[in-house]
């Protein structure tokens, strides 16, 4: 069973703006019922260019549904501009955070709103171009590279979790761990902007860095810690076993456990010993 | 919330009956039946009679009912020992509808060099018996078909083909798993040389399995140890498991009448009331030849997940083939290989019942399921457009 919010939850029992829009000023559809997700999405302006009103369909897993529901309720009385910004991340963290597995829903709704967006400016949509390198859901190059780029991803584990890309058949791994080695060789040049991340969010990946990277090579020095809280940007940690009565533990702190936790979740973030 | 449990072909309840007979071997008669001692004798003597009552379920004598982990055990145990005892035979004849048990089983020996031929299914989910025939080579160290299909229900024509797999002299294995408890299995009038069992799917607890594995028939074992099983599966027997599988099979013995009449029936009512009040829907599988407690259902135009997501807020329990729910990206590899359209593949629900259920339950879920179709339909672009092609539309 899937690790839904209760967000995603409420979103999927209780879907806002479901339907479609009259006199649309612009609608656009993006997947296939043969990909196994789809989404349809129409919006109308008001005098000032604000949506005014914006209205969904959807054809997919509970996730896919919420993802939609959640992004009509964001953008509504956004300009096109600003909607323009929305990330799938944005979309992801409105809910409460998404399943790894269930990342390609909110890039589904990101896609789907900026080809609506093209759609009223007489653009060619962005989602046309580039070649299809996965063929069994129909995604191009540039879309995988696109999703690389704004959620920082990895392996190709990653990049099928937020694009599908190779999730069926398997024929396209070769290539799509080609633009992963491309991409990241470029993003390793200029450190990667990182997504915006929630507090949930950031605790948790905290926590989890903590757990996979740190905890293991303090214990291996008989240490343990402990994360007590996250203030803002301070992550408030206590010190066990070895480490607690080691001379060098402010060094560890400072040396070891900050810059991997600036590293793998937030830049700015710095770590404080509290005694408990 | 009531808990309406329709998902029995993933696991079964516990019956009360098998929970009894085993909770004295926890904490009272712990002892270990290989010992000296009569305390640890008296286990030994419970385990002898669970054998028999496994035999007996299925047609066998005793020695031929070899005590397993779990049904992926036993599958693994038979396809390997095949290989085993032939080192010259390098093919292996399956299916495309198998159970992840064999299939990636399967596919692992593949990638050790093993030729491997799946055949293919019909729409209904059949075999081709002719083609089946054809893909028969010297060189086949074993065929594994599966008795019954776990998603569909559709049952195999195991002993026509164990048959023509013995007539050239090919060992022939069944995954029954599905199959055992649910219709009549008979090894003493069939040319099945292998065959597994898993305790869960017939109200025993998990954890514990059955490998047959027919009289004469060279066995290599897969867990080597010590003297259990006669040598033929090593390790510590699981003793509450192995006797409360013995007490299951008894009842399943007694209880294949009610599977047949009172089962068949709720599960009937339940699919023909669902295709009447639900317009665009059908069942994947072969309707005639099929388990009497399973039905496999498709809503077009919506979404697997979300329909068992709605229903669980009922406390409807069953299972889905779709894409979000297969831990995959796409549908099922049952319905793939049946060839079941995306539109209908997607949108496809799994009933599976036991002899708990009641009319109640089946009045509820007739009563509950139609809206929570109407409503997915209501939000998909589909519903009333129809079928698109992959890719960006
Ligand atoms: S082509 Fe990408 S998974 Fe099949």
């Amino acid at each position: 069973m899937w690790e839904y919010t209760d967000k995603v939850k409420d979103h999927f029992l209780h879907p806002r703006n479901v339907g479609e829009v009259e006199d649309a000023d612009a609608v656009a559809e993006v997947g296939s019922i043969a990909c196994g997700d789809a989404l349809k999405l129409s919006f109308k302006l008001d005098e000032n260019k604000r949506i005014k009103e914006v209205k969904f369909q959807t054809f997919g897993c509970a996730s896919a549904i919420a993802t939609s529901s959640a992004l009509t309720e964001m953008v509504k009385g956004m300009t096109l501009e600003e909607a323009e910004k929305i990330t799938n991340q944005d979309i992801a963290n409105y809910l409460g955070g998404l399943p790894q597995e269930k990342m390609h829903c909110s890039v589904m709704g990101r896609e789907a709103l900026e080809k609506a967006i093209d759609v009223y400016k007489g653009r060619a949509p962005k989602t046309v171009e580039g070649n299809i390198v996965c063929d069994c859901f129909g995604v191009t190059d540039i879309e995988i590279e696109r999703a690389i780029r704004e959620n920082n991803l990895a392996t190709l584990e990653d990049v099928t979790n937020f694009t599908k890309a190779g999730g069926g058949c398997g024929n396209c791994h070769g290539a799509i761990q080609e633009i992963i080695d491309r991409v990241r060789a470029e993003l390793s040049g200029k450190p990667a902007a990182k997504p915006k991340l929630s507090n949930i969010q950031k605790i948790r990946m905290i926590e989890e860095t903590i757990e996979r990277e740190i905890r293991p090579a303090l214990k291996h020095d008989g240490g343990n810690i402990e994360l007590i809280d996250v203030v803002g940007n301070r992550v408030l940690v206590a010190t066990r076993g070895a480490c607690a009565s080691c001379q060098a533990s402010n060094q560890t702190l400072k040396h070891f456990v900050e810059a991997k936790l600036k590293e793998l979740v937030w830049p700015e973030l710095t770590v404080e010993e509290v005694s408990q | 919330m009531k808990t309406i449990y329709l998902d029995n072909n993933a696991t079964t309840q516990v019956a009360l009956e098998v929970l009894e007979a085993m909770l004295p071997y926890f904490h009272d008669l712990y002892g270990n039946p290989s010992s000296m001692h009569s305390f640890g004798g008296q286990v030994g003597r419970k385990i002898r009679e669970a054998r028999e009552s496994a035999a007996a379920l299925i047609g066998a004598a005793p020695d031929e009912v070899i005590f397993t982990s779990c049904g992926t055990e036993s599958d693994n145990a038979a396809i390997r020992s095949a290989l085993l005892t032939q080192p010259e035979k390098r093919h292996i004849v399956t299916s495309r509808v198998e159970h992840p048990a064999i299939k990636a089983l399967c596919a692992h020996l593949a990638e050790q060099g093993y030729r491997v031929t799946e055949l293919p299914v019909d729409g209904e989910g059949r075999l081709d018996m002719e083609q089946y025939k054809r893909s028969l080579t010297p060189d086949t160290a074993i065929v594994s078909l599966m008795w019954a299909n776990n998603e569909t229900g559709v049952i195999f024509p195991i002993e026509a083909a164990a048959q023509l797999a013995r007539a050239r002299g090919i060992l022939f294995h069944t995954d029954a798993v599905q199959a055992v408890g649910k219709i009549p299995i008979d090894m003493s009038k069939s040319a099945v040389s292998m065959l597994s069992i898993s305790g869960h799917k017939l109200h025993a607890p998990k954890g514990v399995g059955v490998l047959y594995v027919r009289k004469g028939t060279r066995f290599s074992p897969f867990l080597i140890g010590g003297h259990q099983e006669r040598s033929r599966r090593g390790g510590t027997e699981n003793t509450p498991g192995i006797i409360g599988l013995g007490k299951a099979c008894e009842l399943a013995a007694q209880h294949m009448e009610t599977e047949n009449t009172k089962v068949k029936a709720l599960r009937d009512r339940l699919e023909n009331e669902l295709l009447t009040r639900v317009p665009n829907s059908r069942v994947n599988g072969d309707r005639v030849n099929r388990l009497p407690n399973t039905s496999n259902i498709s809503f077009e135009f919506v979404e697997g997940e979300g329909i068992l997501l709605m229903m669980d807020e009922y406390g409807i329990c069953a299972s889905s083939g779709s894409a979000c729910t297969s831990g995959s990206l796409q549908p099922s590899h049952v319905l793939r290989a049946m060839g079941v359209p995306f539109t209908m593949a997607h949108g496809s629900i799994r009933f599976s019942l036991s002899i708990y259920n009641t009319d109640e339950e089946v009045d509820f879920v007739i009563d509950k399921l139609p809206p929570i179709i109407e409503t997915l339909r209501s939000m998909s672009p589909y519903w009333r457009t129809g079928e698109r092609a992959c890719g960006t539309a």
